[in-house]
């Protein structure tokens, strides 16, 4: 009996222990390596536009507005305290009948005719409900809408999305993509510049 | 289709190469040989055995060894049970949250003791950050060191001839975080920091979004428990939406490398096995198998996603048709590979909504939870696991050659097989069980969100991943009730403690027999005709036990999604 009152208070004792080290030693340690060394990175990879924190660079933004690309559907609307997917399974009817929705409002905004495929991306909502990248594809659809709203030339948005197109890791891991908030960012530029 | 095979390729090769030195490392870790963390390591060491009045050299029989890690797991199960019931009145609380409710609060305190870290609660709007550091962090630490500790007392079981002692636990926990968890989780954390994994303690950040609205940005301390998520298999998700989450995986790079960390213990610990029980070939055979099993599940999942849904594609669909409830970033590739390797290795991380998945995509992530764990596994808990199967397939070649069955010169006998059958009988049950009540309470079938079969799907998987604590769902399923939360956490704590405790007994009796040194008739255990039969065994027994409850879920799931059918 005497040896297990001895066990549990050595249980006790090594669980206060391991949790200073574990819970209170490492997570700081981490925090002041991330904080002397990737500083921008661990505080959420903020952008500014004109003096203002306007969101991160990571994080997807709910944009409906005929003059800015458009992302992916967000089965939280882009509010990141409600992070995640629809959770819609392969065979449920919703899920059909939301992305051949989705499909019409995309033909009807971008004026595309009836039988021209869209890319899956743009109309499903991604795992995280804050996908910040559409495919190039989802993007280059989006071309005649934008160009016709900001009154520029198609090919200046191309350029555009080429230039913001990211490529996989070692142009092997992952897929090519584009950043919409970023790409927008730079649209806005445009017409400033221009 | 190519650059993907080759991708996944790439990084399973790359798991391997860091494997195969990890698993040397830790082998020395265990005997207590010099490695090159002891200037660090032995002063901390010395001073935690000092902080908890432990005598590093008294060894322990495998009841006490039982006895002690059932109490300290006790222990972390109340403390953090307490921490999440008063996180109101404690500090590193910038955005207020109440006391967590005792059913959520019961429930997410048995997941993370049990290495399952199922999210019944939803980080960043639950949780403080002082109840993620020194609740949920800690958990991660320990409850992965404890299944490394279990694992190498069943090494030394089989090892050790005529011997009461399997080794101390205070010793095997303390090293296993000082030596492999800790320095992994460090190195992983900050490099994850550099690519965007926000690793702060600053209140939630509010800001006016380009196109004018409101965002808020939870903030926190991500990057340090997203590493020993991944590293100790543990998989419960800082944010909801867990590695989807552009904060805890914001880039491919990001994703490989968390792939390649929830992966690189349960691999290393085979070839540990090898080193320990001084036959590489041992390790190798049961690497191979496990191997084997993961690129079958892999091909099929990857075949399955990448075939997609054949009713979004009539809809008019150019690129992959299966990208609802997955990231543009990963593409198919990178989730399903992340799919696979969270469920083979019972991590439960998730870049991609399960729930989503095409149903022979959703297949093999349950079919691998369901096979108990034994491909890679947890940390720890995948090779005791494959070991309990290792032994019945001595035990039944035995049976064929009517010779008493011996594994690495130690006969296995009839106590054995009793604790090998329990191992594997206890998380069976757990889960047919447990889904059987939910399938015909109204409690259990109100939380169904997908109609049709994947609603069944949706119980079988969360039955599976808590048995089997994986900590990974068919997240539709609305498992923040009272029902679930109980009935899961029942299911949690017995299918790891209902595993690890014949596993210990398992341990024990092997270390008081005598090494009989192998015959000619000895069934040799380290070449391609053993790889086969501990398949055999392990799929036989699998698919007996689960085949007809998963041909009412995913399997019919498929054949009516391509006859065109919908619910």
């Amino acid at each position: 009996m005497f040896i297990m009152w001895k066990i549990i208070y050595r249980a006790f004792l090594l669980f206060i222990s391991l949790t200073i080290l574990t819970g209170v030693c490492y997570p700081l340690a981490v925090t002041g390596l991330a904080r002397l060394c990737f500083p921008s990175q661990s505080n959420g990879s903020f952008i500014r536009h004109q003096g203002k924190v306007i969101g991160s660079a990571l994080v997807g933004q709910d944009f409906q507005t005929v003059k800015y690309f458009h992302g992916r559907p967000s089965a939280a609307n882009y509010d990141v305290l409600a992070s995640g997917g629809s959770n819609l399974s392969a065979t449920n009817r919703q899920l059909i009948k939301t992305v051949t929705e989705r499909i019409n409002i995309v033909r009807k905004e971008n004026g595309l005719p009836a039988d021209c495929s869209i890319p899956g991306d743009l109309v499903t909502a991604s795992a995280s409900g804050l996908d910040p990248n559409i495919s190039p594809e989802s993007a280059l659809l989006q071309i005649p809408r934008i160009a016709k709203a900001r009154k520029l030339p198609n090919a200046t948005i191309r350029q555009l999305i080429q230039k913001h197109t990211e490529y996989p890791f070692l142009r092997l891991f992952g897929v090519s993509r584009v950043n919409v908030l970023q790409l927008n960012l730079a649209l806005d530029s445009l017409k400033i510049g221009g | 289709m190519t650059m993907d095979i080759v991708q996944m390729a790439l990084i399973l090769v790359f798991t391997l190469g860091l494997a195969w030195p990890l698993g040397y490392y830790i082998a020395r870790v265990f005997r207590g040989e010099q490695t090159w963390m002891d200037p660090l390591g032995r002063p901390m060491e010395r001073l935690l055995y000092r902080m908890a009045a432990i005598d590093p050299e008294q060894e322990m029989d495998w009841k006490h060894y039982a006895f002690a890690l059932l109490a300290f797991n006790i222990f972390g199960i109340i403390a953090l049970f307490i921490l999440q019931r008063i996180q109101g009145i404690l500090p590193f609380n910038p955005q207020h949250f109440g006391a967590v409710p005792g059913a959520l609060a019961f429930n997410t305190a048995i997941s993370f003791v049990t290495n399952t870290n199922w999210q019944a609660y939803s980080g960043e709007s639950t949780l403080s950050y002082l109840t993620s550091a020194l609740g949920l962090t800690v958990q991660n630490f320990v409850s992965a060191a404890t299944g490394i500790a279990v694992v190498i007392a069943l090494i030394r079981g089989i090892t050790r001839k005529t011997c009461r002692s399997i080794g101390n636990f205070w010793v095997d926990l303390t090293r296993s975080i000082i030596w492999i968890l800790l320095p992994l989780s460090l190195v992983l954390a900050v490099v994850l920091t550099s690519q965007g994994v926000i690793q702060n303690f600053h209140h939630y950040v509010t800001v006016q979004t380009l196109a004018g609205k409101v965002q808020t940005l939870p903030m926190g301390p991500v990057a340090s428990q997203e590493a020993i998520k991944e590293i100790g298999t543990n998989g419960g998700g800082f944010f909801n939406a867990n590695s989807s989450h552009p904060f805890e995986n914001p880039s491919p790079f990001t994703n490989l490398l968390e792939i390649v960390a929830l992966l690189l213990i349960p691999v290393a610990l085979t070839f540990t096995f090898g080193h320990m029980v001084g036959d590489r070939r041992q390790g190798q055979v049961i690497l191979g198998a496990m191997l084997l099993l993961f690129l079958v599940g892999l091909g099929v999942a990857y075949w399955s996603e990448a075939a997609g849904n054949p009713q979004i594609a009539a809809l008019g669909i150019s690129g992959p048709t299966s990208m609802e409830g997955k990231e543009v970033r990963f593409g198919i590739a990178g989730s399903v590979l992340f799919a696979s390797a969270t469920s083979a290795t019972s991590c439960g991380a998730v870049n991609t909504m399960h729930d989503s998945l095409t149903p022979l995509g959703g297949f093999i992530p349950m079919f691998q939870i369901m096979l108990g764990e034994v491909i890679f596994g947890g940390v720890g808990a995948g090779l005791y696991s494959i070991l309990i199967f290792v032994i019945l397939a001595v035990f039944i070649v035995g049976l064929m050659v009517g010779r008493t069955p011996e594994y690495l010169g130690k006969k296995i006998e009839s106590a054995e097989i009793k604790m090998a059958v329990l191992g594997i009988v206890i998380p069976s049950a757990l889960i047919l069980v447990g889904s059987a009540i939910a399938a015909v309470t109204r409690a259990g079938l109100a939380s169904i969100t997908n109609p049709g079969p994947h609603g069944l799907s949706q119980i079988l998987y969360a039955f599976s991943s808590a048995a089997g604590n994986n900590g990974s769902a068919f997240a539709g399923l609305n498992a923040n009730t009272l029902f679930y939360n109980l009935l899961l956490a029942l299911a949690m704590f017995f299918g790891r403690f209902g595993v690890i405790l014949p596993v210990l007994a398992i341990a024990g009796s092997m270390a008081s027999k005598k090494i009989i040194p192998g015959g000619p008739g000895t069934f040799q255990t380290r070449g391609v005709l053993f790889v086969g039969v501990l398949l055999g065994t392990i799929l036989i027994i699998g698919a007996l036990t689960f085949f007809p409850a998963l041909a009412l879920g995913p399997i019919i799931e498929h054949l009516l999604m391509n006859a065109g059918k919908t619910f």
